[in-house]
């Protein structure tokens, strides 16, 4: 059998004396898509936060295409492939979309700063060619009419929509998606669902998803890890999840 | 596809051209100022042209990049002293240094006034990264403080490094190099290389750093770098501006470069509009002209019959006025954050066309 394309081996993240994070054992295959779900103050966006780097993990490890990313300062980490989106929307609120889009196509950008103020050698084909980019991923999220607008003045639901499109910009092999679609309507949930669905049969990307909507996590998600209070609690397919006494437990109170 | 790309290449076309004809109509107002304007005007018509170099480049650390820093005063300082020290001629530098005598190879160099120009600009933008190496290590507001500091020690270093800077005494006797080509020349290189700067993808990687630091992390820009890159390169501008204002001036002392210069600038480039470059010119412009032409309020007047004193200060009175007033209708500056296009100009027009018919 394969590798997986990732996978944590006992992550721990410690803040001060308070355990936010117990030995997370997580694997995502490539092109798999992943549910780590939990009641509020689980510590799934901490995992997120420990695997992009933005927090430290106290110890553990975190291997990504066979390498220890653990220490990894973040934007290496976001160059060799993995992407994200934030639960409370982190976009560039006074650029516009396009741009928004751009930023994150700076990693694979091959001129120099040099070349950026002459305008020789590779500025012009390199700069034609993220914005051809970007425009495409604009796009394929259905946001092409307001390249030009700024970001702040999208609906909620859209600016989701450009924050997974500024993700897709990194060309990610793992795409972290922190509650994309908390506060949408059932048909914008809908709509998102089909859309993982498509990146993951067309682009093969594998996708780690933190979600509350549970009829959402269960209806896209290969594979489920519960985590409550920092600790891991189970881990299975999605039947296997919902019949499990302990998820119920952890979700509903022991009675 | 073509029938998509040909309308946009023509309306790229036309802003070259304008652009290139502004420059040409630039030119031309300079050599008609340089052969009838009095000394007087032809001064601040230079002063002007420095200040918008030395606006562009700080708006590029402060409101480009979001970075808060004090530091145009103590970087204009190191620029003027390099080149005043690379172009004095051996012989004045004999004449002036009279508590000590310059260092020795030092007191043997005399360069020409571009070479000078550029070493103020490599070795500010040098002390720059030295700078950034350690502050931007740490997320916060480091800049400020270190730059702060950095504008005292370096008076107090001009004060009492004699054998470099002639302490107290300054360097005087400069030959009076800057003239309106070469002020008008390099505030127009400046300009230029910021805006394609801006304009690249550094620039907007700035830009995301100013906005969330750390989504830009998220999406693979090392935010360590781009701040020290916007840091040096405007670091290297003030650096040249020093060295231009010294030749101008042809007289520079420790007291020249105070913190007001730095508070100054940091006006101008908050009521043109933070983080905008033609907000950014438009302000340096306004700001040192109207400066000058301010000093009527401290002169006695004779208005119908009254007659009014003069009262010494005045004009940074009214300054500050307009400054209460600018924050209070206009608190995003002049430009706020957008920037001059020819497009945005005469889509204006033709709105003010539409609705003089309608009306």
């Amino acid at each position: 059998m394969d590798r997986p394309l990732f996978r944590t081996e006992d992550l721990t993240v410690f803040f001060g004396g308070l355990c936010a994070l117990n030995k997370l054992d997580v694997e995502i295959g490539r092109g798999e898509i992943i549910g780590l779900i939990g009641p509020n103050g689980a510590g799934k966006t901490t995992a997120f936060n420990a695997i992009t780097g933005s927090v430290r993990a106290s110890s553990g490890r975190i291997i990504f295409k066979e390498q220890d990313i653990t220490q990894w300062p973040t934007p290496r980490i976001a160059r060799s492939g993995i992407a994200r989106t934030f639960q409370n929307i982190r976009l560039y609120d006074d650029l516009s979309l396009i741009e928004n889009v751009m930023v994150a196509c700076h990693s694979s950008v091959k001129y120099s700063f040099v070349e950026a103020i002459t305008g020789l050698g590779r500025f012009s084909r390199d700069e034609l060619r993220i914005r051809q980019k970007a425009e495409s991923l604009l796009e394929l999220m259905g946001l092409m009419d307001s390249a030009k607008a700024k970001a702040r003045s999208l609906p909620y639901g859209s600016q989701r929509k450009l924050e997974i499109a500024r993700a897709l910009a990194l060309n990610p092999d793992l795409l972290l998606l922190d509650e994309p679609v908390a506060g949408m309507n059932p048909n914008e949930t809908m709509e998102m669902g089909e859309l993982l669905v498509k990146l993951h049969s067309e682009m093969k990307i594998a996708v780690g998803l933190i979600d509350h909507d549970m009829g959402f996590v269960m209806r896209v998600c290969h594979k489920i890890r519960v985590i409550d209070h920092g600790i891991p609690i189970a881990w299975g397919t999605p039947e296997q999840i919902r019949s499990n006494e302990q998820v119920i437990r952890a979700y509903l109170g022991s009675g | 596809m073509e029938s998509d790309k040909k309308p946009l290449s023509t309306t790229a076309a036309r802003d070259r051209i304008l652009t290139c004809t502004s420059v040409a109509l630039l030119l031309a107002f300079l050599y008609y100022a340089d052969n009838h304007f009095s000394e007087y005007n032809l001064r601040i018509l230079n002063n002007i042209a420095i200040f918008i170099v030395l606006a562009v480049s700080y708006n590029l650390i402060n409101g480009v990049t979001g970075q808060f820093s004090l530091e145009p005063n103590a970087f204009m300082a190191v620029g003027a002293y390099t080149s005043a020290i690379l172009t004095l001629s051996p012989e004045e530098k004999l004449r002036s240094f009279i508590i000590e005598p310059i260092v020795w190879p030092l007191s043997e160099i005399s360069l020409s006034f571009p070479v000078s120009l550029l070493a103020a600009g490599l070795v500010t933008a040098f002390v720059a990264l030295l700078m950034a190496i350690p502050v931007f290590r740490v997320r916060g507001d480091y800049l400020a403080i270190v730059t702060l500091g950095f504008g005292e020690v370096i008076q107090v270093v001009a004060n009492n490094l004699v054998p470099l800077t002639n302490g107290p005494l300054g360097i005087k006797g400069l030959q009076p190099y800057t003239n309106l080509w070469w002020s008008w020349g390099f505030c127009v290189f400046s300009v230029f290389c910021i805006v394609r700067l801006v304009n690249s993808s550094y620039g907007r990687s700035m830009k995301a750093v100013r906005e969330d630091e750390a989504a830009a992390e998220a999406m693979g820009i090392n935010a360590f770098r781009i701040k020290t890159l916007a840091f040096t390169f405007s670091a290297f501008f003030e650096g040249v501006a020093g060295g231009m204002l010294a030749h101008l001036i042809t007289t520079i002392s420790p007291s020249l470069f105070t913190f007001l210069l730095t508070f100054n600038l940091l006006i101008i480039i908050v009521i043109g509009g933070l983080g905008s470059t033609t907000g950014s010119i438009l302000a340096a412009a306004i700001i040192t002209w109207s400066g000058e032409w301010l000093r009527v309020v401290e002169e006695p007047l004779n208005i119908f019959g009254f007659s009014y004193e003069g009262i010494p200060g005045m004009r940074m009175v009214i300054f500050s006025m307009l400054l209460i007033l600018a924050m209070l209708f206009a608190p995003k500056g002049i430009m706020g954050r957008s920037e001059f296009r020819w497009k945005g100009l005469f889509d204006r027009v033709a709105a003010v066309c539409r609705s003089r018919r309608a009306g």
